[in-house]
């Protein structure tokens, strides 16, 4: 690295090589490269003119490794969901490159897309609106397999049979609505009809938020075993840090459509970097009277800025309590701080 | 026993739907002595908002009804009283925080107007004194310059500065009681900590009294001084919060705790879920409410609804409702960090619940489409 370096430091290409959170190691499933989405505000009824940008995602990169899950967290509305469905592109980005086992997938067509939309797959959020309430379970998870080829007749309703055993479900349940179940059950449908393609990624989204305290831990724990079994990999998104910490094996923090800190769960949630990470992690309650009372929180003032129009320079400095000058004029890069753990900060750690 | 605030003796509130008689709220008892913080923990269901709006007189009726027991509040009771009287209460003594900052705000009111209703009738301020207070209760709750944002709409606030406003407004007559509902829950989580840090400033600040309902384990432990866990319209364990958290006497409260990831967890531990569904409160089951997920059940369990009494080995005011580890249970020495349960019982209740939900009858049709 020393020789090579480059003499001028503003250098694009040189920020590219020091953000090496997207160098290649041989082993990542998914290569997400400087991705930006954007959504268009627009004026005007006839003749609609742009009038801005809600820059939901502005510019991340990270790569997700085989088998391990990545969990994403930030608070409502820092980009997480959207970047969800970029990777997925359920949205055509902005800018940016995704690369799906070295495959490029912004450049893919239709048919192209929608072969390797069978190796990753999603789970949504609300367990009550992600399933056709028309639709029987079993035309539910047989859809997937029909439209992909995988099955058909007998074959088909047995592999559906076959799933929903592995999610912990009556495999009688086939000709049932999704209303004669309860949240968590349903829930186990959502994941019932991501696997049914035998995918090898699976995007999460919020997948236990809407569901009751001693219901989350059962889908958590299945999460886990069909990890195993199957050797998926996951991007794992939620706003609850105990869940992420739990669950993943590496974790990225997001503000305002920007990874801020990307590192393995030990080292963020022990030594993170970056003051956002910080403050996130201090305001979690713990479940401890005795811990809860010595603890000392980092409290942040004010609310998340407008994503239209994000504060320059880091968009943290507007409610970093180590914010300087600098900060507020010059964006700072994302950089390996310590062996795989990259973080944008000015100032980082203690 | 020292003069309390509150107290609620054997509360029954029920829902008459046409598909039976949900009881949501089963014979709850408890008290809240002035300027305690309370917390009121379960599950969705359990009956705890429920229990918060009897207090207040605000159950629908119908199809809701409160149809038992007595709320004695300062020396009054509050089931008697006709509803002019109520309305002297309620927003002037017990005040509420409600749940979702997002709804509970008038959308077509200016925040001046919101707030200075209540103490223009309560108060009997006029409405320049009422403007003045107005401004001060947005300042004490740190809405940054208050003196101008004091005539927006509640749109132009965001999710915490509306809850803000919410807390405002239920202190704006000083009140004795503040029910406040999840009052983070729907927050994120640099947000809920400002908020939690603000109510308890406050509690500490006016000695008002706090009953905080939540199903967040993590937001009472740092709250409250005593805290209830309720379970199918029951309270199934009662016990200050240290005692709670350090000697839980419960197995539903034990399943509480494993069940959720701790930001302090050390290894990845696994979590060891409640098996099975929380309880239909139409039909109940007939003793014990947690019996069908219990890991520990025995027979006793389904047959006698054990009452909610002191345990032993515990402090004197810790109370719950389980034969197990009541006196001569077999759970008294139990270690609750250790143990698991039973292995054939968690096996027994997970094929229970794969048999749920009952068999549709023949020539079920599929369900109206959802009515939009």
């Amino acid at each position: 690295m020393a020789v090579n370096t480059p003499t001028k430091p503003a250098d694009p290409d040189f920020v590219r090589v020091r953000s090496t959170a997207t160098i290649d190691s041989g082993n990542n499933l998914l290569d997400v490269k400087a991705l930006k989405m954007h959504f268009p505000l627009t004026q005007g009824i006839i003749f609609q003119r742009q009038v801005g940008a809600v820059r939901a995602v502005d510019g991340i990169d990270f790569f997700v490794e085989k088998s391990e899950t990545l969990g994403l967290v930030g608070e409502s509305g820092c980009g997480k969901s959207t970047t969800g469905r970029a990777i997925l592109q359920l949205y055509k980005p902005t800018a940016g490159e995704v690369k799906f086992d070295g495959v490029e997938l912004t450049k893919l067509g239709g048919e192209q897309m929608r072969k390797m939309r069978r190796r990753m797959q999603m789970i949504f959020q609300d367990p009550y609106a992600s399933l056709n309430p028309r639709m029987t379970v079993g035309n539910i998870i047989g859809e997937p397999i029909e439209v992909h080829n995988l099955a058909r007749g007998k074959e088909k309703t047995e592999r559906v049979q076959e799933l929903l055993r592995v999610v912990g479900l009556n495999p009688y349940f086939t000709n049932r609505y999704p209303h004669e179940f309860s949240g968590g059950q349903r829930q186990r449908i959502g994941i019932a009809r991501a696997l049914a393609v035998e995918p090898e990624f699976i995007v999460c989204d919020e997948p236990i938020s809407a569901l009751d305290v001693s219901i989350q831990a059962q889908v958590i724990n299945l999460l886990e075993e069909l990890q195993d079994r199957f050797k998926l990999t996951y991007l794992f998104i939620a706003h609850d840090l105990s869940v992420v910490r739990h669950i993943s094996d590496r974790v990225a923090v997001m503000y305002l459509g920007k990874i801020v800190e990307l590192a393995d769960r030990v080292d963020l949630y022990e030594r993170p970097l970056h003051p956002y990470s910080q403050a996130l992690l201090s305001a979690v309650p713990i479940p401890d009277p005795a811990i809860e009372s010595k603890r000392k929180r980092i409290i942040l003032t004010g609310d998340v800025p407008s994503p239209v129009n994000p504060p320059s320079g880091c968009r943290f400095h507007t409610r970093c309590w180590k914010a300087q000058q600098i900060c507020s004029e010059v964006d700072p890069e994302f950089i390996e701080h310590e062996t795989r753990h990259w973080a944008a900060c000015h100032f980082p750690g203690a | 026993m020292a003069q309390q605030l509150l107290e609620v003796t054997d509360l029954y509130t029920q829902f008459f739907t046409r598909d039976g008689v949900v009881r949501a709220v089963d014979g709850v008892t408890f008290e809240v002595a002035a300027g305690e913080t309370l917390g009121i923990v379960g599950e969705s269901g359990c009956g705890k908002s429920v229990t918060a709006l009897s207090l207040m007189r605000l159950i629908p009726q119908p199809p809701g009804k409160i149809v038992k027991g007595k709320i004695m509040f300062d020396g009054a009771d509050v089931l008697k009283m006709d509803d002019d009287e109520v309305r002297g209460i309620r927003g002037n003594n017990i005040a509420m925080i409600f749940q979702d900052p997002m709804t509970s705000l008038n959308p077509v009111l200016t925040i001046s107007r919101q707030i200075s209703e209540a103490l223009e009738l309560h108060l009997k301020m006029d409405k320049s004194e009422a403007r003045k207070r107005t401004i001060e209760l947005l300042d004490l709750v740190g809405i940054p310059s208050a003196k101008k944002r004091v005539d927006d709409y509640p749109h132009q606030f965001s999710g915490g500065m509306r809850q803000r406003v919410m807390i405002a407004m239920a202190l704006s007559c000083n009140p004795k009681l503040i029910l406040a509902d999840e009052p983070t829950t729907a927050l994120d989580v640099t947000i809920q900590a400002q908020i939690l840090d603000l109510l308890k400033n406050l509690a500490r600040e006016f000695r008002t009294a706090f009953i905080l309902i939540t199903h967040d384990l993590g937001v009472v432990a740092g709250m409250t001084q005593r805290i209830h866990v309720m379970y199918g319209g029951k309270i199934v364990e009662k016990a200050d919060t240290a005692e709670l958290f350090a000697n839980p006497k419960m197995p539903y409260t034990w399943g509480l705790l494993r069940s959720i990831p701790r930001l302090d967890e050390r290894r990845k531990a696994k979590l060891v879920p409640i098996e099975g569904l929380p309880p239909d409160l139409i039909a109940p089951p007939p003793g014990c409410r947690f019996e069908p997920r219990c890991q520990y059940r025995r027979d006793v369990c389904r047959e006698k609804e054990p009452p909610l009494e002191h345990i032993p080995n515990s402090k004197p005011d810790h109370e719950a409702r389980c034969w197990g580890t009541q006196q001569g249970g077999w759970l008294v020495d139990t270690d609750w960090h250790k143990e698991v349960g039973d292995m054939r019982v968690i096996e027994e209740i997970k094929q229970e619940v794969a048999q749920l939900p009952p068999e549709p009858k023949p020539g079920d049709v599929p369900p109206p489409p959802a009515a939009i």
